[in-house]
């Protein structure tokens, strides 16, 4: 039974797949074009996979559903603007002149920044609210309003365009005829290794194997002797750092702006349910299909009167593979 | 002998439902000791309350003699109290290998510890790739005990564990429930009172949240009146 909906999961994933490339090979109409979509796929995918893993992981081993994960993301990327930037409230272009260097100043200042916020919502917010799902949902939501108001205050409301220049984000390379940025190729890339990463944490860490035992029974690990509690701060910290470090990635691509989150979140929720809930399989898998579908939508939404149609498409997505498999490409058994 | 587990007129609610009414339980060192009584009776909840995962509202809970109300789970298990659930709980998508892993503490041996659990259940060492959903009830069951001997226990409470088995894997199983005995005390909760008759030294009733009766196994074995009245077998 559990291999019949397994294969019926990997059936549905090569057939969408191999759908979505053709329709992406029919309106790009050139290889070049094709491969463009493609990379903008992976990319788009790789930067929702930044935001749903951490949904994903947090809802599976504590059952709270973290609206204020968009939250993270787009903090993410105002910390990694700032520091950047001349003028910010960390303003390193003088002690740190070189931007190369600086980026990665900036990207591990907002996988801090994530982390921290992260410990402090876990531990001063969400632990007395334990045992009131619907409660975690409305605090996790308001927490994501306050943040985006106190990010207003600080940045002000203007969204910001990345401006300052540095190495990667300039380079290009020539395939097919057709320049393929290289820093798109840099966020696939490291979206790569954590997906990779996690994976090998989850499966050959002691950290890791509590984790996904606690995913199924949290309350049996408690009973072994392990503080669950710490775990569940652990997880949620983990999980908001990494949003955090999707935004810093994504800024120089798509800036900052206090509405960045939010697309995000959504999409990543899509991705989760696609997925299948608390499946961390399911959410790498969803998230690549999910920016593939968003690619292959942008591109054949070009010249069209259907401007709409990338943002509906990861919905429609999410509604074709619920119908075919209504727990999720790996939810339930097939985790 | 002196009492590893000292229960005393403890009450437990779930929810606002009284489910425990002054329950007390003496435990000797090196006992096996049975939860008797009928189905809804208030036996799981009386391991839960020693577990910390349904805490009492009142009363006293002494393990080595050290308060174990107000601790959590977590707490109380690294005090040497293991706890195998009824309907075994073990991590279906976990290998037996991690099932076991997990229940590792500290820097203990944990090769060494798997082997000698592999003495007791042979079975496991063959399936130690597996999930543990693709187990047999009985492999799971073992699974089960054996997870609660990875760390270095005193006190095993066991709920249930001839539930839903063949007949021969019961035996297995009371063979190697009797020799763990010689390494740890074991509280049990069985239904089957032919099983609990010939493992157990020590008897307690649970009836309707109370306890009214305990005393030697031999002493209940005796008494059908008491059998009929209490547990419903003749």
């Amino acid at each position: 039974m559990v291999r019949t909906s397994r294969n019926t999961s990997i059936v549905a994933i090569i057939a969408i797949i191999i759908a979505l490339l053709a329709v992406g090979w029919i309106t790009a109409g050139s290889i070049g074009n094709f491969g463009i979509t493609v990379m903008s796929g992976l990319f788009q995918g790789m930067l929702l996979f930044l935001v749903a893993s951490g949904l994903s992981i947090i809802f599976g081993l504590m059952d709270v559903l973290n609206f204020a994960q968009g939250a993270y993301f787009m903090i993410g990327a105002y910390v990694a603007y700032d520091v950047q930037h001349v003028g910010g409230v960390i303003d390193l272009t003088t002690t740190i002149p070189d931007p190369n260097i600086r980026f990665v100043f900036a990207v591990i200042a907002a996988i801090i920044v994530g982390a921290g916020l992260g410990v402090i919502l876990e531990r001063g917010l969400l632990r007395p609210l334990y045992a009131r799902p619907v409660f975690q949902l409305v605090l996790t939501f308001g927490v994501s309003l306050v943040l985006a108001e106190i990010v207003q205050f600080i940045w002000t409301t203007t969204p910001y365009s990345w401006t300052e220049t540095f190495g990667i984000r300039e380079s290009f390379f020539t395939l097919f005829d057709q320049r393929f940025s290289t820093y798109r190729l840099f966020v696939i890339g490291m979206g790569v290794v954590l997906i990779v990463g996690i994976a090998a944490l989850l499966r050959y860490t002691r950290i890791g194997i509590i984790i996904r035992a606690g995913v199924e029974d949290s309350g049996m690990v408690e009973a072994l002797g392990i503080n669950v509690r710490a775990i569940f701060t652990l997880v949620f910290t983990l999980g908001c750092a990494i949003a955090a470090f999707g935004g810093a990635v994504a800024a120089p691509f798509l800036g900052a702006s206090s509405t960045i989150g939010t697309s995000f979140l959504l999409q990543g929720i899509a991705v989760v349910v696609l997925g299948g809930m608390g499946s961390y399989v399911g959410t790498a898998v969803g998230s690549v299909m999910v920016g593939l579908a968003i690619a292959v939508a942008q591109s054949a939404a070009i010249g069209t009167d259907f401007s709409a149609l990338p943002s509906i498409t990861p919905m429609l997505l999410l509604i074709l593979v619920l119908l075919i498999r209504p727990s999720g490409l790996f939810g339930g058994n097939a985790r | 002998m002196s009492a590893i587990l000292e229960i005393r007129d403890i009450h437990t609610f779930i929810g606002q439902f009284h489910i425990l009414e002054n329950v007390s339980v003496s435990v000797p060192k090196g006992s096996i000791t049975v939860l008797l009584g009928r189905n809804g009776a208030g036996k799981t909840t009386t391991l839960k309350s020693i577990m910390g995962i349904t805490p009492p509202a009142s009363g006293s809970i002494t393990f080595n003699g050290q308060s174990l109300v107000g601790k959590r789970p977590y707490t109380i298990a690294q005090l040497g109290v293991g706890y195998v659930p009824e309907h075994r709980a073990i991590f279906r998508e976990l290998s037996v290998r991690e099932n076991l892993l997990v229940a590792q503490r500290g820097s203990d041996d944990f090769e060494r510890k798997a082997d000698a659990v592999f003495e007791l259940f042979p079975d496991l060492k063959r399936l130690y790739s597996l999930p543990g959903g693709n187990l047999s009830g009985g492999q799971q069951q073992m699974l089960a005990i054996a997870r609660a001997l990875i760390p270095d226990n005193h006190l095993l409470l066991i709920d249930e564990p001839s539930e839903g088995l063949a007949p021969v894997i019961i035996e297995q199983l009371m063979a190697a429930i009797e020799k763990l005995s010689a390494q740890a005390t074991i509280l049990l909760v069985e239904q089957n009172f032919r099983v609990a008759s010939k493992l157990a030294d020590r008897f307690v009733i649970i009836d309707d949240g109370q306890s009214p009766i305990s005393g030697a196994m031999g002493e209940l074995i005796g008494d059908e009146a008491l059998i009929r009245r209490y547990l419903g077998v003749t």
